[in-house]
């Protein structure tokens, strides 16, 4: 039997236990099944492009679909139609961007809306200001390409001075330009 | 330091966790939890430009360096190791074949024990994974918990008050958390149980995967339990489905058809573990299906008592060092698959009569 992915002799059959439709099995020359075998447990792109498709069926118009597809992120610049086609977000943006349409999915996915379980310690950044970050290093890049260093230093400083901020445990108003963002000590005393 | 020696070494030593000796580990090979963190300032991987890339990579290098537990961790930049290297560190499951094909600035650390490993700009920023031997996942939480905080302490993590940790795929997002059980089934598997064991566990949240399928002459008989989903359900919640109410079942039914093998026939049985281990030690060349087909045998009669002069943790190091760039690696040079299978068989050889009358190798 030949691998059915090239024309190797097929040593390995694996068989899916977990696939919706009942098992399924696969006949694979060695390389193929080791590749096969050492993706995730679940492939993502395969359940986020079924639980699209189920999402699909359930509402949208191919007009309202066709819309959607060209929505793209300010921050990152993904589309939803590469979200779609590629299974992995550009930023953690994303989820602000397309909430409303990233929630059906998310229930799909995991029968549920919300997070529960760890969290940070220290304060988390807002979205908006997570976003800000990257778009502040995008600027940032952009500036030491076209040799504006003054300006790329100062992205810096504000990048900085952002990430010092959310370093504190809570908010406080502390000097510009705290030097110890990588070593500041977790507070105690303030929550 | 120099990555060469670390290599060498690294091939001839194995992880602690193939040991072979936490709870429940004639079943259980392993129990492995991982979590999956962004750094809040960059965009995910897919849109993160080379220089990102790098600096992503420096960043947590640099922050990882700083972190005074961790003074032992080796850092390898997979970029710059070799085909071979990369190969032989996917075997090891100290990093993921995707890591170890894709491009660009990428890095995996560990510790000399290869208990844990944080790979960088993986599908995410850090993938953090702890393994450990047999059946525990309480110790393997309390260490990935305390790896996580202690990341979290130099890292601004992207986080979502409502989503949780954000994840470049949807599938993650929440915790973020996979714990993987990686299961020895043989006695399911010859009395031909596995599927129904499999099929009734399919609508509680867990994903089973046959990684060496019945069906297949060439049979492993490994298979691995994982959590489906990452939000709404707590880290604690997700590894108590899988640690306390799966897994536990699983094992109470390979147990039972071990018992019912020996009851039935326990001279084909011993018959049946005794001819492999006498292939696995006399073979000239040998494949590494067959040798997973063998091994398996011989683990599990080992874990029946009906092989004694073989230790469990010379069976799970055999699985992991008669794979290709392992055979690589302690011969020193690339070999043709013809080679390796000859290259296979000595090994096989020098360690199982080895084992036999002194119990110890190395």
């Amino acid at each position: 039997m030949k691998c059915q992915y090239c024309e190797k002799p097929a040593t390995f059959h694996i068989t899916e236990l977990t696939e919706p439709n009942g098992p399924k099995v696969m006949h694979l020359c060695e390389e193929h099944a080791r590749n096969f075998l050492q993706k995730e447990a679940t492939s993502p792109v395969a359940s986020v492009a079924g639980a699209l498709a189920k999402q699909l069926q359930l509402g949208q118009t191919k007009a309202e679909l066709e819309e959607l597809d060209q929505k793209e992120c300010p921050v990152c610049g993904i589309s939803f139609f590469e979200f779609r086609n590629t299974g992995r977000l550009g930023c953690p943006y994303d989820y602000s961007f397309f909430e409303s349409d990233l929630i059906p999915l998310l229930t799909n996915i995991h029968d549920a809306t919300e997070h529960v379980g760890k969290r940070p310690r220290r304060l988390a950044a807002s979205a908006d200001s997570q976003a800000r970050m990257i778009q502040l290093r995008r600027e940032m890049e952009e500036a030491v390409e076209l040799e504006d260093y003054e300006r790329a230093s100062e992205i810096r400083d504000e990048l900085k001075r952002m990430e010092s901020d959310l370093n504190q445990p809570a908010p406080e108003e502390t000097a510009n330009g705290n030097e110890d963002e990588a070593n500041s000590p977790e507070g105690e005393d303030q929550s | 330091m120099n990555q060469e020696t670390d290599f060498n070494a690294l091939a001839r030593n194995s992880g602690e966790w193939l040991r072979g000796t936490g709870p429940e580990s004639d079943i259980v090979i392993s129990s492995r939890i991982r979590l999956a963190r962004n750094l809040a300032d960059f965009p995910f991987i897919r849109r993160c430009s080379d220089e990102d890339r790098d600096s992503i990579e420096r960043t947590v290098r640099a922050r990882m360096e700083a972190i005074e537990d961790w003074n032992d961790i080796r850092y390898i930049d997979i970029e710059e190791l070799s085909e071979i290297d990369r190969q032989f560190l996917v075997e090891r499951q100290l990093i993921s074949r995707e890591i170890a094909d894709a491009d660009g600035s990428r890095a995996v650390a560990m510790d000399p024990g290869e208990q844990y490993s944080v790979m960088i700009n993986e599908e995410d920023h850090l993938r953090i994974q702890v393994m450990q031997s047999g059946l525990d996942l309480d110790a393997a939480w309390a260490r990935i918990d305390s790896l996580d905080d202690q990341l979290e302490g130099s890292i601004l993590y992207a986080f979502h008050e409502k989503y949780g940790y954000l994840t470049a795929c949807p599938t993650n997002v929440g915790t973020g958390l996979r714990v993987s059980v990686m299961l020895h089934l043989p006695a399911l598997v010859i009395t031909r149980q596995i599927e129904k064991v499999f099929r009734s566990m399919q609508r509680i949240n867990v994903t089973v995967r046959g990684l060496y399928g019945e069906g297949s002459q060439y049979s492993g008989d490994f298979y691995q339990v994982s959590n489906q989903v990452t939000l709404g359900h707590s880290e604690k919640a997700l590894l108590s489905l899988v640690g306390d109410e799966v897994v536990p079942q699983i094992i109470q039914y390979e147990r039972k058809a071990r018992a019912f093998l020996v009851e039935q026939n326990q001279q084909d049985l011993h018959d049946d573990v005794s001819r492999a281990l006498g292939i696995l030690s006399t073979a000239k060349k040998i494949s590494s299906e067959e040798t997973m087909h063998y091994l398996s045998k011989v683990r599990m009669g080992v874990n029946l008592g009906l092989i004694d002069d073989v230790e469990l943790a010379t069976i799970n190091k055999l699985f992991i060092h008669t794979q290709p760039a392992h055979l690589q690696k302690l011969h020193g040079r690339m070999l043709g698959s013809s080679d390796r299978n000859v290259q296979r068989a000595s090994y096989l050889q020098r360690h199982l009569h080895g084992e036999q009358g002194e119990g110890e190798f190395n």
